[in-house]
């Protein structure tokens, strides 16, 4: 599909091209600072990968395999499998929890917005660390949230939550939520409520319309913001370390176990490596999933309210 | 249409947003199968009592009633109502034929009849070569008729449209006045248009409601609101008129400006003796160069405007500036009479 180029757009286009050397300059800086601090590093840890490891000490200059191969083993290779696993399920809780929410919260008016606003940007500024500690507390069985349930007469006797996969699952939500809102926010704002107004003044009931219209209209912002928080959780290493139990351990706390614990900077190196390959590679397939080009037909939305009946 | 369209009644209806009263006592009755036009300034509450009708907005005191059914609880899905919306609110990811189909799709009616229906409505809006375009290759016109198609395709009881021909160009809106009306009449359905262009109103409607702050001011066919304005309000908003100084003198007398005229016999509502403001329109006077032997008032001519069908002279007359519309046959500086007609005084309570 063609679409027409308005001249304002033109004109825009030419301007970008006629800037002279400022522009050029001006992108320069972020062009450096992407070689230096993310290019360089990430080659120098891509080959520290086939690095020796001199046992009780450090490493030294070489080219072995091994480093890769144990990255690959079953053991490593099942870590993998848990660490994308729990990312996909915490993507997805948070995703049904914030996607409602963005929702809801841009169709108040302006003023309404704020005051949640401000409490989705306060608890952005939490780091991993205090969060994953908070939970324990408030999932322990001696000073958490048990206690309050017993002593409001709702559980026999207080329990204890942590560690346990459900644990580290809340906690990456947690983190994940005010991310994730704020990736969704500006998207859901723009959208036009007459839409789903619409929908609903031919019969569709509001969650119908929001289904057959509202989804369909934010299903990339949805896909990025899913990327994102994939991303995000799949690299955090506290949470599971601290919530969860030696199974729920993900690729990052066995990188951390590697490189600080067990001395191993090059098999640190080499399952960095794996899990930065593996995660762009489902970033990317979720973003393709939400851009559509991997629907198995034109139109999969038009048919869907029929198999429901 | 074999079955009758019921009628619409709204009872004491009132709408508030927080402290603000958006409406007030708002009582009105929409015969079945006719055409409305609910007129008015903007922030006047017509859009609200529009969206009320809808279903979009909840009442906060009053009834919507569709023949016997009490609507005022009904939620917007279940009220079969077919809305044009300001924007038109065309879904973007939709071809034209799925937006034509999509009420169809949610009753589950099978791909193929939908299609056809949407095909078929294409064409009763005139556009039937568009069904596999997006809505963003569409023109604003294009837009406007895919929005009625759509909003008729599931055979509503309500049309309802929400400043429908705002967005087009002079000339468009136009064609697309008598296109509307006709396809009303075609269809037959119950139909409710806002809009803040009182001409449009008047040119389309069988019964125009005029609003203004947050009530209905008068309901009415477009030439009684037209002759004979019930308040001050509604004879400044609905065309040119002007207006004087006046007092009731008798069952067939007014004092216009100091001078006495007869008016035509119960014309006239307010009480003997009270003070009165009289409105008549420009073409209801007339320009003579002697004084005649009706009454008339003296001035003098301070500006003249052609307009090629009528010409649009101004006089001073006391205080007071007024319009006549006519012949014309005057420059400005000369000394004119301004003849009162016997119809066409309207006097209103000030």
């Amino acid at each position: 599909m063609s679409v027409p180029v308005a001249p304002s757009v033109e004109r825009r286009r030419r301007a970008r091209d006629d800037g002279g050397p400022w522009p050029h300059l001006l992108l320069a800086w972020p062009t450096l600072a992407l070689t230096l601090l993310f290019l360089i590093p990430l080659g120098t840890i891509a080959a520290l990968g086939f690095f020796r490891r001199i046992q009780a000490g450090f490493f030294e200059v070489g080219f072995v395999t091994s480093n890769y191969a144990r990255a690959l083993d079953g053991f490593h290779l099942e870590r993998l499998a848990v660490s994308v696993l729990l990312a996909l399920a915490a993507t997805l809780i948070t995703l049904l929890v914030a996607v409602p929410f963005a929702y809801l919260l841009t169709r108040r008016p302006r003023r309404a917005q704020v005051p949640y606003l401000v409490l989705v940007l306060a608890s952005l500024s939490l780091s991993e660390v205090i969060v994953a500690f908070a939970w324990s507390l408030m999932l322990s069985r001696t000073s958490g949230i048990s206690n309050v349930l017993v002593m409001a007469g709702l559980m026999e006797a207080p329990a204890s939550w942590s560690p346990g996969l459900w644990a580290v699952v809340l906690a990456f939500v947690f983190v994940a939520l005010p991310l994730a809102i704020l990736s969704l926010y500006p998207t859901f704002s723009r959208l036009d409520q007459e839409l789903p107004e619409a929908a609903g003044t031919m019969g569709a009931a509001p969650l119908v319309g929001f289904v057959t219209v509202v989804l369909p209209l934010v299903r990339r912002a949805v896909a990025a913001t899913a990327a994102l928080v994939f991303i995000f959780v799949l690299g955090a290493y506290v949470i599971p370390q601290t919530l969860g139990r030696p199974a729920h351990w993900t690729i990052p706390v066995h990188i951390t176990d590697q490189a600080i614990m067990k001395n191993h900077l090059p098999l640190a190196a080499a399952l960095a490596i794996v899990l930065l390959v593996v995660s762009s590679l489902i970033a990317v397939a979720i973003v393709a999933i939400g851009a559509g080009r991997f629907d198995p037909s034109r139109s999969p939305r038009l048919a869907a309210p029929e198999r429901a009946r | 249409m074999s079955t009758p369209r019921p009628d619409l009644t709204i009872q004491g209806l009132g709408k508030r947003f927080g402290a603000t009263v958006a409406l007030d006592g708002v009582d009105l009755r929409v015969p079945g199968g006719s055409l409305v036009c609910f007129v008015g300034p903007s922030g006047c509450g017509k859009t609200t009592l529009l969206r009320i009708i809808a279903g979009l907005e909840t009442p906060s005191a009053g009834h919507v009633m569709l023949g016997e059914r009490d609507l005022t609880r009904v939620p917007v899905h279940r009220r079969d109502v077919g809305m044009v919306f300001q924007s038109y609110a065309l879904f973007p990811h939709l071809t034209v034929a799925e937006n034509v189909a999509y009420g169809l799709r949610i009753r589950g009616v099978p791909k193929r009849q939908r299609l056809a229906r949407a095909q078929e409505l294409l064409e009763l809006v005139k556009l039937p070569d568009v069904s596999t375009h997006r809505v963003a290759q569409l023109s604003g016109g294009m837009r406007q008729r895919v929005a009625m198609a759509r909003a008729l395709a599931l055979d509503p009881a309500l049309f309802l449209l929400d400043e429908p021909l705002s967005a087009l160009d002079a000339k468009l809106r136009e064609g697309m006045q008598v296109e509307l009306r006709r396809l009303q009449r075609r269809v037959g359905i119950t139909t409710i248009i806002v809009t803040h262009d009182q001409e449009e109103a008047m040119t389309m409607a069988d019964l125009v409601v005029v609003m203004g702050d947050n009530r209905v001011q008068q309901v009415g066919p477009p030439l009684e609101i037209y002759r004979r304005p019930t308040n001050r309000f509604v004879a400044g908003f609905v065309g040119t008129n002007n207006f004087l100084p006046g007092r009731v003198m008798a069952a067939d007398a007014l004092e216009v400006a100091g001078v006495r005229a007869s008016v035509a016999a119960g014309a006239l509502v307010p009480a003997l003796g009270s003070e009165v403001t009289v409105a008549i329109r420009p073409e209801s006077l007339r320009l003579r160069a002697q004084a005649p032997a009706t009454a008339a008032l003296h001035g003098t001519v301070v500006f003249v405007r052609d307009l090629g069908r009528v010409v649009e002279t101004r006089v001073r007359v006391l205080e007071h500036e007024l319009i006549i519309s006519g012949r014309g046959g005057f420059a400005e500086g000369d000394g004119v009479w301004v003849e009162l007609p016997e119809t066409g005084l309207v006097a209103l309570a000030s």
